[in-house]
């Protein structure tokens, strides 16, 4: 039981990172990956939105999805509560940290329309996970989201001083990076097998 | 005229993927075929052609500060059309495409034309604009994974172009197989992560550098 739920966490950070693998929020991966520390707020906020994400999908699909068979309904739902997860954790941020509110700026409300988020519901259900499993499985997610992001955000804070091709230039020379991160994620492919 | 730049400006000028790097979410996850590349564009298609028209005649309706809870019930509705029709005409391309057909409701592609175009301007213009978006979204997706295909499975649509020419030597030139063998191992990185990344950066980089040869 508890090696399976190190297995599932380890296995989302690494091999089956959502940004690198499963290519899930690509958008912000390239959009926030400027600045190390905004990256790092960014990934804070994902994480935590894709925790809750995690527990409340699950009692959806359990208590209100599969027992009245309203399984198609499942977009609409998923979205409406993502939505209002991250509006109530766009107020708490704004009470709380003026200048991390500042900082995020229109990257905050858009967490609603990042792919991970609802790709973690959605597969979460499609390998039916119990509800602590869901819950690591969020965890890893926003681990890996954050790792992935800071990694970039790293090499991008380099990458300025670069002497870049006027073609690759633009969001061409990211997504190299990317993919050189991408193949050595995918290195972690052997390491677990779930 | 207006309506005619709406729908032209998305096919090239403003190509959603490769200009506005928006929906790249699909557009790297799956196109390791030009079939799922097919029936992704034309899923989304329909979506981002449906929810301009109703966003365009009902965005009057919405208060500002929660239009864009609005818009995306409204997006997910279609979404959720599209999922049931896709598992009840082509269950093989829905299974294929897995999550990514729900996944639709966050494409960016879908909700940045509704809130930079249609809530702004009237139902023909947004439909022009809507359907020219997503024949550039079909073009880069195609372009993307006949790259990918044919690098990583030797294949275009499913026609197997390395098999058959490598079936035709092997009746007439049997001496040259072994050295046509060692030329044509896939390219097994294109099918997987990387080789998405690294065939949509090649993509953006020739549009660059097209535009910047015709300026």
């Amino acid at each position: 039981m508890f090696t399976n739920l190190i297995l599932i966490f380890v296995a989302t950070v690494l091999a089956e990172n959502f940004v690198l693998t499963k290519f899930l929020g690509i958008c912000p991966f390239l959009g926030v990956s400027n600045k190390l520390d905004s990256a790092i707020s960014m990934g804070a906020a994902v994480t935590f939105v894709l925790f809750m994400t995690a527990a409340v999908t699950w009692f959806i699909q359990r208590y209100i999805l599969a027992p009245f068979q309203i399984e198609y309904l499942q977009p609409v739902l998923f979205i409406i509560v993502i939505a209002a997860l991250v509006q109530f954790v766009e107020m708490v941020i704004k009470k709380t940290s003026e200048g991390l509110y500042m900082a995020l700026g229109i990257y905050l409300p858009l967490i609603t329309t990042n792919c991970c988020v609802m790709g973690l519901a959605l597969f979460g259900v499609l390998r039916d996970y119990s509800l602590i499993e869901n819950l690591v499985f969020g965890l890893g997610a926003g681990v890996g989201f954050t790792l992935a992001l800071v990694i970039m955000a790293g090499i991008r804070e380099k990458l300025k001083y670069a002497d870049i091709p006027n073609a690759f230039g633009g969001p061409a020379m990211p997504l190299v990076t990317a993919g050189i991160l991408s193949l050595i994620f995918s290195c972690f492919a052997g390491l677990i097998k779930l | 005229m207006k309506n005619y730049d709406a729908f032209i400006r998305g096919i090239w000028k403003d190509n959603p993927v490769l200009v506005q790097v928006l929906g790249m979410c699909p557009a790297l996850a799956v196109t390791s075929s030009v079939e799922n590349a097919l029936g992704m564009s034309f899923a989304t298609a329909f979506v981002l052609i449906c929810s301009s028209t109703i966003i365009a005649l009902v965005k009057k309706i919405f208060a500002t500060e929660v239009r864009i809870m609005g818009y995306i019930v409204i997006i997910a509705a279609f979404v959720t059309l599209t999922d049931i029709v896709m598992k009840a005409k082509f269950f093989e391309l829905s299974r294929s495409l897995g999550p990514f057909i729900p996944l639709i409701v966050v494409n960016c592609i879908i909700l940045g034309r509704a809130e930079a175009f249609a809530s702004k301007n009237g139902v023909i213009a947004s439909v022009c604009d809507a359907a020219g978006n997503s024949i550039g979204f079909l073009m880069a997706m195609v372009a993307l994974g006949s790259i990918r295909e044919l690098l990583g499975s030797g294949s275009w649509l499913g026609f197997d172009f390395v098999g058959t020419l490598r079936g035709f030597l092997e009746t007439s030139l049997p001496s040259v197989l072994p050295m046509f063998d060692q030329w044509t191992t896939p390219w097994v990185v294109m099918i997987l992560a990387p080789g998405a990344f690294f065939g949509l950066a090649i993509l953006i980089a020739i549009k660059r550098t097209i535009d910047s040869k015709t300026r």
